[in-house]
């Protein structure tokens, strides 16, 4: 192997170093960026690669989707842009979901390093975008070519000239140009630091270029993760889920292989596409795949070609994990936000009371809305508005601990609050508070879920484009722990209403959101007494709900 | 001022610090902090400096005091029994809080449990709108129906917290009226006058605070003045406050929650006033010690400021695991980085130092206490930074062999490389963790490290400040005299002022300008009054800012307003140019709002005269040479050693070489020179890297 030319603490420096420089790379574009999902959930990607395309540190960022998808997709541009042809001053772009991040919100930049004339390396970075164009950020597409501008692996500069005809383009088909254009000069300029500070930190360290330190960072990370699984149980395990899906059911089954140096996760039995857009494709699908594997085996280890490498994700093609073009996939975090959920059913059969039991997973993010078209016609549609407020209900019990309530895994995101909803709108949450006994119950208890109560101040309708899991199948306990509670959407006049697509509050009514609550673990029976006259007294847990679970205990 | 007779006393977590300053002459001492009752120390410490400077208690002029009683209080959860009140159907929101995992990675992440617990989080029925309209009237027998719960649950302090009291307090008012008629002893905070800002969370969780401190540090404040008066001391009692200005008991009194992490801002008084004397017009504050590093940027002499702060982060150092408060704080940036802080060898054989640290007990393994962990003392032990028999002034006695063997069996020998490299590559490692730390704060703020002079102080920093300023690319450091009580010296510089919030969402195409006068004519009123309790008379300087984002935007910057002519024209003209520097471009057609509204009113700073340079002297002998390793280089050099106490302004030395005190040892390696200021400040020299 090469690296060898470096010192152990040479190394150990460097390799501090560059994730430093991603870092700074990362907070660069976390404060620039415009869109929500961004700034909120840090929903954003920054990395730096080697000639070779391989990732040599990635930034830690809010949300797992870009895991290694990013990484994956500057192969995709090497492909077509090889290195050689690469001028200074050059910059790279798509939103194409299959060689980028799952979805054409996402954009994806590269930008060439050059040092005294000559590429020493690659930056990418990702965010999602404010808007892309198409029907909009509701799952109700049924093809890509609803979804919005599609743009295919570009030349954004060429030797630092913008190609306005791209931009033009975008402008022309997006609903906030304004915005949108100032994403993509972000992502441009979270390269340029990036870039600037590599050059500066190959003077200090007099580095005439980084393939060295590239090869011996990887090589050691894939050794170092070959070690952890090792240690492992050797085997298959097969577990499956069911979920809710948009027009039927839809079935995950994965099977986790534990070898000597790899893990290799296959979901073959997995349903197949949908006609909506909760489809994932396989990029997305190995993000969270290798997200939820990590958090169990490797959780402080960065993420590097070395470290992801090690995890291995198949699905057969045309499953909704593996879904092909034409296939719609704007909302492909339904799927996504699942897969640890059903990876964990594996590798709690080869390591018991590790994982924990599963959750809500699925975000419950409120996307409301009114406006002509969508709520009514004209006037009658009321002022028109669009909010995107993430919430979340209760996670899974874990071995030792109860899940956390009203908090989100895999998803990074943090909410939004009331009063800055209420700011901007003319909602009224009437009410957001723990949901009383939605946590599964069990040794340990899961997450409690919420509710949240919403109407109008105007006499008018407002609308949900709903995107929700888990109610009519909730998530279950483990070893023993009974199911948290399934989610519910209905208006407070008593109708219930679709969890996916659009539905209209009429004037007058409030929307009604009851999220999940999070599986157990272990047998009620063998919750500590006290720990549930402790839930009973706070109200996690009725009196009646207490005797009914608990028995005895709950008395 | 510097006339006058001052006493700054600072409480911290281990030591008492006190300074006496009689015109230009201050002398200090440090006494251990007496945790059952930390009046105690003070009054003890007092009579005792004042003794030895034949000072008489009646001469004071001033006393001037920061404490970590009310940060101490919330970290161990030693607060009153509290109540909180809110708008019915958000009694959970300060439970709730950010429906966050700040642990990605960690599936047993705990969230930290809310202050107050959930059968004490009662609700009312009242709602406002967002614009301040009264949907719901507040229910008055739903307040009656409380106080019988609030007494059979003795409780002792209560916050309320509607929604929109930011906009309209008046539910909140009303609230407290019934609340103190029926309970006349009962503490109350409410949420419009002690954060009136929007976002429900974060305002109710600085409320809660507020009140779960306020008994104890109301009683705290009482015993201290008592003391003071008991001693002959009739003059003034200031606190300081976490943004770097002082307050009166008063006001310390109501709003406690404003004196947390009072102590690390003292420490950035001083390095402004550093800044100031040496004319550096960029500075970067470090103070390292023995558990955390605190980096603050200084510009034009002003230290950064904040509305964001975390108190008692369940996890070390992790940003969202703590309670967070809204109040004027010196923007810090805190690292697991200190002399006692841990180093191993992660699964991927890096070597990992801090955030945990051995503390002082049972301390660094060179402490020979019992403590088996290699820490960043233990490696500066072994580059021969540190003087093992002087060590904290002679108060610890290292033992480099214990040292040796617990870098050796930690990080050397999992490595496979020598314990003199091990060491370099821990010191390396935890200078590259603040450095990160530092340019990531920066880039956050749209600013850069480079070219700064760093102000380095506390006893680990010194040792580490000219390697961890070439990682940042400044050539300057200053090491300030009696760096080891620099938070109590900050104290004697610190101004009276005070800060008022108000939330008002405006878009400036739709803002009348007499609107935004009006505005602040109402919160100056309100500093004012405060300000004025301590400086009835004299110049005060305003500052303005206002919080403003382009419409569509969830984060708001600080947007600093001109001092006149606050139109809508210049308002968008202030922000333009404050987010052209953040974010390196403006966005021309989007409409512009602004949320929250800061106006402070502060006695002008001392103005601490840039000080001529001294007549050059000659350096003493050296005392000793050491030898050294270059943590840049890897390379051992032979230093010589000065006595700090020996060196006098003037005078010029080249490194490589070590200046030694009882606190700290300076390390000055070979292409850097150092040279006595003015004040006794060491200022150290070099080229860019």
């Amino acid at each position: 192997m090469s690296g060898q030319g470096l010192s152990e603490i040479e190394l150990q420096i460097m390799w501090n170093r560059l994730l430093s420089v991603v870092e700074e790379q990362a907070q660069t574009l976390v404060r620039t960026a415009f869109s929500t999902s961004a700034r909120e959930a840090g929903d954003i990607s920054a990395g730096v690669f080697d000639l070779k395309g391989r990732m040599v540190a990635q930034a830690v960022t809010g949300t797992p989707g870009h895991v290694n998808t990013m990484a994956r997709s500057v192969g995709h541009f090497l492909d077509v842009f090889p290195i050689e042809t690469m001028k200074d001053g050059d910059v790279f772009v798509t939103n194409d979901p299959w060689k980028g991040t799952g979805h054409l919100y996402d954009l994806v930049i590269v930008t060439p390093t050059f040092k005294d004339g000559r590429i020493v390396a690659l930056f990418a970075s990702t965010t999602h975008l404010v808007d892309m164009g198409g029907v909009g950020q509701t799952p109700e597409g049924r093809q890509i070519y609803h979804e919005g501008l599609f743009i295919p692996l570009l030349r954004l500069a060429n030797a630092g000239d913008m190609n306005e005809d791209l931009l033009a383009m975008i402008r022309a088909n997006v609903r906030e140009p304004v915005q949108v254009i100032g994403d993509v000069y972000a992502l441009i300029a979270c390269n340029e630091i990036g870039s600037r500070r590599l050059v500066s930190m190959m003077r200090e360290f007099k580095l005439a270029d980084i393939e060295d330190l590239s090869e011996a960072i990887i090589d050691r990370s894939r050794r170092s993760m070959a070690e952890i699984i090792a240690k492992l149980p050797k085997g298959a395990w097969t577990a499956s889920m069911r979920i809710d899906g948009y027009e039927a059911p839809i079935d995950l089954v994965a099977t986790v292989r534990i070898g000597d140096e790899m893990i290799h996760v296959d979901f073959t039995g997995t349903s197949g596409m949908s006609s909506f857009a909760i489809n994932c494709p396989m990029c997305y699908t190995e993000a969270y795949t290798t997200f939820g594997v990590n958090c169990l085996i490797a959780p402080h280890v960065p993420n590097n070609a070395g470290t992801l490498d090690a995890v291995r994700v198949t699905a057969p093609e045309g499953t909704i994990v593996n879904a092909t073009h034409p296939a719609a996939v704007y909302a492909r975090s339904v799927m996504g936000h699942m897969l640890p959920d059903v990876v964990y059913g594996c590798l709690d059969q080869a390591m018991p009371n590790r994982v924990p039991a599963e959750g809500t997973s699925n975000l419950w993010t409120l996307n409301l809305i009114a406006g002509h078209g969508l709520t009514g016609i004209g006037s009658k549609a009321g002022s028109a508005f669009m909010v995107n407020s993430f919430h979340s209900g209760g996670a899974g019990a874990r071995p030792a601990q109860d899940g956390l309530s009203a908090t989100p895994f895999p998803s990074g995101v943090r909410n939004v609050p009331v009063e800055a909803t209420e700011a901007i709108t003319p909602l009224v949450i009437w009410r957001k508070e723990l949901r009383q006994d939605s946590g599964g119950p069990g040794r340990q208890r899961g997450g409690l879920g919420q509710v949240m109560e919403i109407a109008s101040r105007e006499a008018a309708p407002f609308g949900i484009f709903a995107r929700f899991e888990r109610v009519k199948h909730p998530a279950r306990g483990r070893h023993g722990g009974g199911n948290g509670q399934a989610g519910r959407l209905s208006l407070a006049s008593g109708k219930e209403l679709p969890a996916k697509g659009l539905s209209v509050v009429p004037p007058g009514d409030r929307l009604i959101v009851e999220m999940p609550g999070g599986g157990g673990m272990g047998a009620p029976a063998e919750r500590d007494p006290e720990a549930v006259a402790r839930d009973v007294r706070l109200g996690y847990l009725s009196a009646e709900a207490a005797k009914r679970d608990y028995g005895p205990a709950g008395d | 001022m510097s006339t006058r007779t001052r006493l700054a006393v600072d409480i911290g977590g281990t030591f008492t610090d006190l300074v006496l300053s009689v015109g230009d002459a201050t002398t200090s001492s440090k006494l251990l902090t007496t945790p059952d009752a930390p009046a105690r120390a003070v009054i003890e410490g007092a009579r005792a400096i004042l003794a030895e400077a034949g000072v008489a208690a009646s001469s004071l002029d001033l006393v001037i005091h920061g404490t970590t009683l009310a940060t101490n209080a919330l970290i161990e959860r030693k607060g009153a029994r509290t109540a909180l009140i809110t708008t019915r159907g958000f009694r959970d929101s300060i439970e709730i809080a950010y429906e966050h995992r700040f642990q990605q990675y960690d599936l047993y992440m705990d969230r930290p449990a809310p202050l107050v617990s959930r059968e004490w989080r009662l609700e009312v029925t009242e709602r406002l709108a967002a614009d301040g309209t009264v949907l719901l009237p507040l229910d008055e027998s739903d307040i009656a129906g409380l106080v019988e719960i609030l007494r059979q649950e003795r409780i002792e302090a209560v916050a309320i917290s509607f929604l929109h009291a930011y906009i309209n307090p008046a539910h909140e008012e009303q609230a407290r009226a019934l609340l103190a008629a029926a309970m006349p002893d009962l503490s109350i905070t409410i949420s419009s006058e002690v954060c009136r800002e929007i976002r429900e969370y974060e305002r109710t969780s600085t409320t809660v605070a507020n009140a779960y401190v306020l008994p104890l540090m109301d009683r705290y404040i009482a015993a201290m003045r008592a003391g003071l008066t008991e001693m002959g001391a009739t003059c003034p009692l200031l606190l300081m406050m976490s943004s770097g200005g002082v307050c009166t008991v008063e006001t310390a009194r109501r709003f406690p929650v404003r004196l947390v992490e009072s102590g690390p801002a003292g420490g950035v008084i001083l390095a402004r006033r550093i800044a100031a004397m040496g004319g550096y017009d960029r500075a970067l504050s470090f103070d390292m010690g023995g558990t955390t590093a605190k980096i603050t940027l200084i510009d034009d002499f002003t230290p950064q400021q904040s509305r964001h702060f975390e108190v008692a982060r369940a996890y070390r150092f992790a940003k969202g695991s703590g309670i967070p408060v809204r109040i004027p704080v010196i923007d810090m940036v805190e690292i697991g980085a200190g002399g006692g802080s841990i180093a191993r060898v992660d699964e991927l054989r890096r070597i990992v130092v801090g955030p945990d640290s051995a503390g002082s007990e049972p301390g660094p393994a060179g402490y020979g206490r019992g403590g088996e962990a290699a820490t960043v003392t233990d490696a500066d032990v072994i580059l021969g930074r540190v003087d093992s028999r002087r060590f904290a002034g002679g108060k610890i006695r290292l033992e480099p062999r214990r040292s040796h063997n617990a870098i050796a069996a930690s990080v050397a020998t999992p490595l496979g490389i020598g314990v003199e490299e091990a060491a370099r590559g821990i010191s390396e490692i935890v200078d590259e963790n603040m450095a990160s730390a530092a340019r990531v704060h920066a880039v956050e703020n749209g600013k850069d490290t480079a070219e700064r002079t760093l102000i380095a102080f506390g006893g680990a920093a010194p040792l580490h400040a000219v390697r961890l300023a070439r990682k940042l690319g400044i050539t300057r450091v200053v090491i300030p005299r009696d760096a080891g009580v620099g938070s109590a010296l900050g104290f004697l510089h610190a101004p009276i002022a005070y800060e008022v919030v108000r939330t008002f969402l405006v878009r400036l195409d739709r803002l009348e300008a007499d609107t935004i006068d009006k505005l602040f004519d109402g919160m100056r009123e309100e500093a004012a009054a405060v300000v004025r309790l301590g400086a009835p008379s004299g110049d005060l300087v305003e500052t303005r800012t206002a919080y403003m984002r382009y419409r569509g935007q969830g984060h708001e910057i600080a947007v600093p307003l001109p001092a006149s002519g606050l139109d809508p024209a210049a308002l968008r003209a202030a922000f333009d140019q404050t987010y052209g520097r953040l974010f390196g471009r403006i966005i021309p057609k989007l409409e512009v709002e602004a949320v929250t509204w800061t106006l402070s009113l502060s006695q002008p700073s001392e103005q601490a005269a840039q000080q001529a340079a001294p007549p050059a002297a000659d350096p003493p002998e050296p005392g000793d040479h050491w030898r050294i390793v270059d943590s840049g280089s890897g390379e051992t050099v032979d230093a010589l050693v000065f006595e700090r106490s020996r060196l006098a302004p003037g005078m010029q030395l080249s490194g490589p070489l070590a200046i030694v005190e009882a606190g700290t040892t300076t390390i000055i390696p070979s292409d850097f020179t150092a040279r006595i200021a003015a004040d006794g400040e060491i200022v150290i020299e070099g080229d860019a890297a």
